[in-house]
């Protein structure tokens, strides 16, 4: 058949509005269109097999879905590892049509994303909240932007010590209730099993770019910290609002990293700085007792649950835990770097209010605890954190509890990302012995005014 | 294309020049002529809207300091992004990287083994053919990840690579620490032959039996046969495959992200890998997209120099 004008016309116009209805269904997905809905976003795990959050996530929807009849709750699951699912988040959070009401954030951003005016202040709403006193200070400061307001509630924080192979140590002749005092004695034990125990790695501290913020957090922060007299914050000035460049204490802290691959006491090097080593240390290395010492976080059980592919209930009894000493065993002795996420409230959501809701029915007592038990996370209610129900719930819980006495948190001010990787880097040349010590504190500090557009200070 | 309307009248229309009628009658012509590109309209609009859209607004924020978050707004900052490229001893170091990547595993790695893989299953058996191109083939039809997550594993300390090594009595290492940006290449030559050997097959089918008997009645040898004949008439082939391949192998992320991560310390960072770090890990969406449009002119560069080589005569 011939086609007419009129065909023509009518397909024209036909294939327009089927485009221009596609196009407006497509942005009609976002969250202000029902009243009734709460749209939840969280970072839903890369693995199949571990479904901690969703499994929560699922009751307390139902719990919430009962108590507030004709309101629904929907869960938009994100399927990504962290760095991606930052950027999914943030792209979502950039328009009201994507926004959803409710996000799991990391405070590792949660200060980034509220400068970009991504995230509402929750103030009013936690004035009139009672449970409210009961999260510990350190935990609400982690939520809180350089405007003084709070932009989320935590659900959880972590914190880090070194764990280390009872076996390992029982072959070195070191004791099996180590703790100790000063970093040399750290070191000391390292060179005690390099020694003694050959085909073991003494110890592993991360490095480098490709462990990300494992290396900046894990490893690189917890030396850090520790130096000087651990009241001030050492990279942050927070009343001048200026980054620090890099010290007496940052070079004791890259001086540290260098000796534990320049005497061979870490991983090979080629190793350390392969982007998957963190899953073979949890995986592999720790539950063959192929490592004496491993300077990490709190979290490490998660891997050795049941169902998780690297079962290993017996690890309570072949691992012992201790705290990591400050540089020359200074006041208060112990030092530890705390993160975690919270929930966060979109400036462009449209239900905030039932958001809101959503995240009191989260964090009653009963279900804040059932949480952290489920994820291994460390309690930031003081409620919770004495209630023997919890300590006794996993090993490790009590040990890692008592250290958010002496935990510190990152300055997640928006630069902060970068600052991190410069921090890796300089890791990473004193690590593969391309750059001395100075060198690579030198290298930090170029890399830090570029990072905060020259907001640094000399201390 | 059939989307061009023409640009004289139809049949059907007298040429009346000057006539007060002329006008009506070319309103007309003008009318039909938009009826008939009326059909392929809404693919027009859709590349547009799609294609042509996203790389207008790609070039736009490329000349803003647009993050993705830790700002409350952006602003146009001219030429910035590029300059600041250019200090940059990062992106220096990426195009570099890029260039050796794409010479040693398109120009050379692919393009020269697909050729020689090609030419030897001219004169091999049907049984060996059917193999060798199956082997090949696979290889090229795997995922990029997959064949990323296959070679690191072939590579890495206790990997394939190194327990042959080993089993020869050689001495192993670890290539993707001790030299990433070749077993990256390595990988791609590896995923990518497969492309340029049924290029060249094809090319060498299409050569007439009586050319290379005649030369070889001559007494011409193989090499000779190769550089005189068989080179010369299948060399827009050669221009074809090249730019292909070399656009393919620029815009290589996964492979190289699976392997090493553009490390260690950047040694085999090319410059998508760069453009990621600086667009997603840093937020700095603007400095990212700016470099997107660097690689693009590379790419548009590489072009150029193959299209000329197309027409100048061997």
């Amino acid at each position: 058949m011939r086609p007419t004008v009129r065909s023509v016309r009518f397909t024209a116009l036909f294939t327009l509005t089927a485009l221009a209805s596609t196009a407006l269904a497509a942005c009609g997905s976002g969250s202000g269109d029902d009243p009734d809905t709460v749209k939840v976003s969280f970072k839903q795990s890369t693995d199949n097999s571990i479904k901690v959050m969703d499994t929560y996530l699922a009751d307390i929807k139902k719990q919430f879905e009962k108590a507030n009849p004709g309101k629904k709750v929907e869960l938009v699951p994100v399927k990504a590892p962290d760095s991606e699912y930052y950027t999914k988040l943030q792209q979502m959070l950039r328009s009201p049509k994507t926004a959803p009401d409710l996000v799991y954030e990391d405070t590792f951003l949660i200060n980034s994303d509220i400068t970009s005016g991504y995230l509402k202040p929750l103030d009013d709403y936690l004035a009139k909240w009672d449970d409210w006193d009961r999260f510990v200070d350190t935990a609400k400061a982690a939520a809180t932007g350089e405007d003084g307001k709070t932009y989320g509630v935590p659900d959880g924080t972590d914190t880090r010590g070194l764990w280390f192979s009872k076996d390992v140590f029982a072959k070195a002749g070191l004791p099996a209730d180590w703790q100790p005092k000063t970093w040399d004695e750290v070191l000391d034990a390292a060179r005690t099993i390099k020694e003694k125990v050959p085909g073991v790695t003494p110890i592993n501290v991360y490095t480098g770019k490709p462990a990300g913020e494992a290396a900046t957090m894990q490893g690189f922060q917890m030396l850090l910290y520790g130096t000087d007299d651990g009241t001030e914050d050492p990279l942050y000035d927070k009343d001048g609002k200026k980054w620090i460049t890099a010290g007496q204490g940052f070079e004791d802290s890259l001086a540290f990293v260098e000796t534990v691959y320049e005497e061979k006491l870490g991983p090979e090097v080629s190793d350390a700085l392969d982007p998957n080593f963190g899953t073979r240390v949890r995986g592999e290395l720790l539950p063959q007792g192929k490592l004496g010492i491993a300077l990490d976080g709190s979290w490490l059980p998660q891997d050795w649950l049941e169902g998780s592919g690297h079962e290993w209930p017996e690890w309570s009894k072949e691992l012992g835990l201790a705290a990591m000493p400050t540089q020359n065993g200074q006041a208060p002795g112990r030092v530890s770097m705390s993160g975690g996420w919270t929930w966060a409230i979109p400036a462009k959501a449209g239900n905030p209010d039932l958001a809101f809701e959503f995240i009191k029915t989260m964090q009653t007592r009963a279900n804040a605890q059932k949480w952290y038990v489920a994820n291994s996370g460390i309690a930031v209610r003081e409620d919770v954190a004495n209630d023997p129900a919890y300590v006794e719930a996993q090993p490790g819980i009590e040990f890692f509890t008592d250290l958010v006495e002496v935990t510190h948190y990152r300055p997640a001010y928006p630069a902060y990302p970068k600052v991190s990787v410069a921090i890796q880097e300089a890791m990473e040349g004193v690590t593969t012995g391309d750059l001395s010590v100075e060198e690579a504190a030198r290298g930090y500090d170029e890399a830090l005014k570029e990072a905060t557009d020259n907001q640094v200070v000399s201390k | 294309m059939t989307a061009t309307a023409p640009r004289h009248a139809g049949p059907g229309v007298r040429r009346e020049p000057a006539s007060p009628a002329a006008s009506g009658g070319r309103a007309g012509t003008v009318r039909r002529s938009l009826f008939r590109a009326l059909p392929v309209s809404p693919a027009v609009v859709l590349l547009l809207l799609f294609l042509a859209g996203p790389i207008g607004y790609c070039v736009v924020i490329a000349f803003t300091d647009l993050q993705l978050t830790g700002q409350a707004e952006s602003s146009f900052v001219g030429f910035e992004n590029f300059t600041r490229a250019f200090r940059d001893e990062a992106f220096l170091n990426a195009v570099w990287l890029t260039l050796v990547f794409t010479v040693l595993s398109s120009l050379i790695g692919q393009n020269t083994l697909g050729l020689a893989l090609a030419s030897l299953m001219q004169r091999a058996s049907k049984p060996v053919r059917t193999l060798t191109g199956g082997i090949v083939v696979t290889a090229w039809v795997l995922p990029e990840v997959v064949a990323g997550f296959l070679l690191y594993a072939f590579f890495r300390r206790e990997g394939t690579l190194n327990a042959i090594l080993d089993w020869l009595r050689l001495p192993s290492q670890n290539w993707l620490f001790t030299l990433p940006i070749l077993a990256v290449s390595f990988a791609n030559v590896w995923r990518g032959t497969a492309f340029s050997m049924l290029v060249y097959s094809a090319a060498l089918n299409e050569i007439p039996k009586e050319v290379t008997e005649a030369a070889e009645v001559d007494g011409a040898s193989g090499w000779r046969r190769m550089w005189h004949i068989t080179l010369p008439m299948i060399r827009r082939s050669i221009g074809t495959n090249l730019m292909l391949n070399t656009l393919q192998t620029l815009s290589v992320f996964g492979l190289i992200w699976v392997m090493t991560r553009g490390g260690p310390s950047g040694k085999s960072q090319t410059l998508p890998l760069f453009m990621y770090e600086q667009a997603f890990q840093n937020s700095l969406i603007g400095y990212g997209t700016a470099v997107a449009l660097l690689l693009l002119l590379i790419g548009s560069l590489f072009s150029v120099v193959y299209l000329r080589l197309l027409r100048t005569e061997f």
